[in-house]
């Protein structure tokens, strides 16, 4: 996906004769667009993030730094610690299930690639929620999977799936895995053919190559895929609600419920900044990781 | 052999990917309607589906919205992607359009809310397809910028060098040559706007909710064997999509 | 950009400016048609269009999850695109206090004479100025008596489930409801801002995770059918849809009591339609049209005409049809918090959080 390489920092563009005209013309709207749709919303978070709570919703106009200081509140910190656990077990789980696969795909016939990703994509682009709801089917404990293993008689009571942080981490995972195979396929494609055989058939400590070679060089694609599923699941709070059975909150949850039980607009912004931020300080890792990589192998 | 037992890895990643979609596919023509009790066959649900107002209704609001965003963000993007490839040189620049296309969408859904309640922007579709174009002119913008990246500038300079104005070498070199782009963008635009959840949930008025926005209220009402159905239909719908895409030549833009 | 973000900002306060304020233009009477929001399934669904054959006005119905749902919509939206909502009593009241409901004109619905008694001096609303109650019930234990040994009759036995039932039990998640049992349990309020009352509630709940099965406002009954569940904290009539599936599915009012929900109908400041409003709530108070919805969702109403109406046999199978006002108003009436909303909130965050 080419925004996976966008990701990936490519090189700025050569320089090139800038037209005025041009530039408005092509970057005026859009950027115009952004500033109103997406700059001002952010700007006015900021904002509210230091204002009073009006009793029944809205913001009262006096400065405070009251929402802020919620977050001291071990909960909330408990709340977002949990949150990053649980995003961080997904995004390892999709890299563990979709490195392979994805290495896979890059060593099948031309004619087959293209194939192999629209079927990795294609249940993305069912609804999501119906996805999360095929698991609650599966996993319920009279659902598919206990009933299945009941009348195999592997089980007697059935094994209590749904509604625990595992469901949880199972359906992210689920969801976005195509987020991670799609850009650990477009660095692994990437890689000199012979490199890729190599890893394969010089048998020669195949652990090793892999690290010292294979794994530097997929790094790219390995940031990337991990951004797109560690961001969205962090901030999901549908999965939660409908896997967690409501026994688990996640950041998601904890934002939505500022504007729709609380009515604490101030708080909810400093949640949602707090996203932000988090979603920042791991954009700064990619492109160091990045830079460090790309200077040891130049 | 060998080469089978390699490909193990992405054989039980498909797995893991359809086995759900499997089920449901079985349990929408299950006439008991509860998911571990097999009534006998039926296609019931499905007239039920075709029958039920709140999902047509949903269906409809989806669409518009998904058009309507789509082709917004498809023009705007599409001149972000020139300007970007051509005229910009600033990094954040750059990186404010990029934005949008990995912002998580509660934060993007609970600041536009905050946004509209402040300005007064009555809720409803327009709000909704006014804020889906956020991140489909990112979408669209990275997938039509790296068309223009890989192809050979000579063509422009060509056409330029034997006289014909900017606009026009725009017009009738450019834009042919970047269209597999643009329409490979405007359909994932598309199918983003259609399945988005979080910020049409926020930003939505009442009167017409989404779909994504209608199923969240038949899943969490529970066991619903309309849902199914719908899922089936929906994953036929994105074979479609893909299959029409094929034809017109976009799909690899989306993979390459 | 900066720029830019401040015209907007400015341009917002001005529209916020210019909006209130005004009273809201009403279209001509033959032009109006109302936009209803209410919970799905919690109306006949023939009522909209047996509404329209009778008074001439359209009505269109859309659906809300939860109280907090359309009421966050309501307060973001300053009430605008909805003529009437379907939100209970505390509710109703945090939106008239945020000034975004309409006077009830008494003239316009005249079936208001139907009411219980009782039914006009509620405490979210004496009087009935802003609302119009709907439906009231109680809130209690839903149970499977054929998968339970002995009958529960305390919130302790949800709260502390006896072996058999661990693991298969379901508590409300909308917070007000979440707090109830164990509020209830230790003898206090429903409605206590008491701090230290409210830790004891907190504890009281965390430790109570351990044999939940999942918080669940939606599908508590099928997991009743399904036997996933033994027994569940229910809202009376929603007691009744599992019951309709399965006989041995009972309902009980622990003995510490409970409180008393009231659902209402309300409509908006910002309603251009107030008349085709004020007709759909006579419409449904019509002891006939009421009686059919007691019929169809299986809650009580809090008409006695309709509920005179009702066929006594209902009353043996549906144990909440068969309460007295009496009875009914035995439980607790809900309040607004107010202040301590955010209370409220950040325990039940707490409670999500803990454990």
């Amino acid at each position: 996906m080419s925004l996976a390489g966008r990701l990936e920092g490519e090189e700025a563009k050569a320089s090139s004769p800038s037209s005025r005209l041009g530039k408005t013309v092509t970057l005026g709207p859009g950027l115009a667009y952004l500033a109103v749709m997406l700059g001002a919303p952010l700007a006015l978070i900021v904002g509210y993030s230091f204002l009073t709570r009006g009793s029944f919703g809205g913001v009262v106009m006096e400065p405070t730094l009251d929402a802020w200081g919620k977050l001291a509140n071990p909960i909330f910190f408990d709340v977002v610690a949990g949150s990053i656990k649980i995003a961080s077990i997904a995004t390892v789980l999709a890299l563990a299930i979709g490195y392979p696969a994805a290495w896979v795909i890059a060593g099948l016939p031309a004619k087959w690639k293209t194939v192999a990703l629209v079927a990795v994509v294609l249940p993305f682009w069912s609804n999501f929620l119906i996805r999360t709801y095929a698991w609650i089917v599966l996993l319920n404990n009279e659902g598919l999977i206990n009933r299945v293993l009941r009348g195999w008689g592997l089980i007697d009571e059935p094994l209590g799936m749904l509604y625990t942080e595992g469901a949880i981490v199972v359906g992210l995972v689920y969801i976005y895995l195509p987020l991670m195979i799609l850009p650990l396929y477009s660095s692994i494609e990437r890689l000199d053919p012979a490199l890729r055989e190599a890893a394969f058939d010089l048998g020669a400590s195949p652990r090793r190559t892999f690290r010292r070679v294979l794994l530097p060089l997929t790094l790219p694609g390995i940031m990337a895929g991990s951004i797109f599923v560690f961001v969205p699941s962090l901030g999901n709070f549908v999965v939660p609600e409908l896997l967690g059975g409501g026994q688990e909150i996640m950041i998601g949850n904890l934002v939505r419920d500022q504007f729709f039980k609380a009515r604490d607009l101030p708080f909810g912004s400093v949640l949602a900044l707090c996203v932000i931020a988090l979603m920042l300080v791991l954009l700064f890792i990619q492109a160091t990781v990045l830079r460090r990589t790309r200077e040891t192998h130049g | 052999m060998a080469e089978l037992w390699r490909r193990t890895p992405l054989w039980m990643a498909y797995a893991f990917l359809y086995i759900p979609i499997v089920v449901l596919f079985g349990m929408s023509f299950n006439a008991s309607g509860l998911p571990t009790v097999w009534g006998g066959f039926t296609t019931s649900w499905y007239g039920e589906l075709f029958s039920n107002d709140d999902i047509l209704g949903g269906a409809r609001t989806t669409l518009l919205v998904a058009v309507g965003s789509t082709i917004v963000a498809t023009i705007l993007g599409t001149l972000l992607a020139v300007g970007l490839e051509r005229y910009n040189r600033s990094r954040v620049v750059d990186a404010a359009v990029m934005a949008p296309a990995i912002f998580p969408d509660i934060v993007m859904a609970f600041s536009l809310l905050a946004f509209y309640t402040l300005i007064g922007f009555t809720l409803g579709r327009v709000s909704v397809m006014a804020s889906h174009v956020i991140f489909n002119l990112a979408f669209v913008a990275s997938i039509v910028r790296t068309r223009l990246h890989n192809f050979d500038r000579s063509v422009e300079e060509a056409a330029l060098d034997l006289g014909a104005s900017e606009l026009r070498t725009f017009w009738r070199i450019t834009l042919p040559i970047i269209s597999p782009g643009i329409v490979a963008g405007a359909l994932l635009a598309f199918t983003l706007s259609i399945d988005e959840f979080v910020i049409a949930f926020f930003t939505n008025g009442p009167a017409h909710p989404t779909l994504p926005v209608v199923i969240y209220s038949m899943v969490r009402f529970g066991v619903t064997p309309e849902v199914n159905a719908l899922a089936v239909v929906l994953i036929g719908l994105s074979f479609t999509v893909i299959f029409v895409a094929q034809r017109l030549g976009g799909v690899k833009e989306l993979f390459t | 950009m900066r720029r830019a973000s401040g015209l907007v900002a400015c341009l917002g306060l001005l529209v916020a400016a210019c909006g209130g304020g005004d009273a809201v233009e009403q279209n001509p009477v033959d032009e109006q048609s109302i936009v209803i929001s209410n919970w799905e399934g919690y109306m006949p669904e023939d009522l909209p269009d047996t509404f329209a054959a009778a008074t001439g006005f359209d009505a269109t119905v859309s659906f809300h999850a939860t109280n907090e749902e359309i009421v966050g919509k309501l307060v973001a939206a300053g009430g605008e695109g909805f003529d009437v909502a379907f939100v209970s009593g505390q509710f109703a009241q945090a939106l008239n206090e945020q000034g975004l409901l309409a006077e009830i004109d008494p003239d316009k619905v005249p079936n208001l004479k139907n009411l219980y008694p009782e039914a006009t001096e509620l405490g979210y609303d004496p009087g009935n100025t802003f609302s119009v109650p709907y439906a009231w019930g109680t809130t209690g234990l839903c149970y499977r008596s054929d998968l339970l040994s002995e009958a529960p009759d305390s919130w302790m036995d949800l709260l502390r489930p006896s072996d058999e039932a661990a693991g298969k039990v379901t508590m409300l998640a909308t917070e007000r409801w979440l707090m109830l049992p164990a509020q209830k349990a230790l003898g206090f309020s429903v409605n206590t801002t008491d701090e230290g009352e409210m830790t004891q509630v907190k504890d009281l709940l965390i430790e109570a995770k351990q044999n939940l099965l999942a918080y669940d406002d939606t599908t508590f009954y099928s997991k009743l059918v399904s036997g996933e569940a033994v027994l569940v904290e229910a809202w009376d009539g929603w007691c009744n849809y599992g019951i309709l599936e399965d006989p041995n599915i009972k309902y009980v009012i622990p003995s510490e009591g409970t409180d008393l929900w009231v659902d209402t109908m309300v409509i908006l400041g910002s309603s251009a339609n107030k008349d085709a409003a004020h007709a759909f709530l006579n419409y449904v108070l019509d002891e006939d049209n009421h009686a059919w919805v007691v019929e169809n969702i299986l809650y009580k109403v809090p008409n006695q005409a309709a509920m005179d109406k009702v066929d006594p046999s209902l009353a043996e199978t549906f144990p909440n049809l068969g309460m007295t006002p009496a009875e009914v108003l035995g439980g607790e009436a809900l309040l607004d918090l107010g202040e301590a909303q955010p209370m409220y909130t950040d325990i039940a965050t707490e409670v999500a959080a803990g454990g």
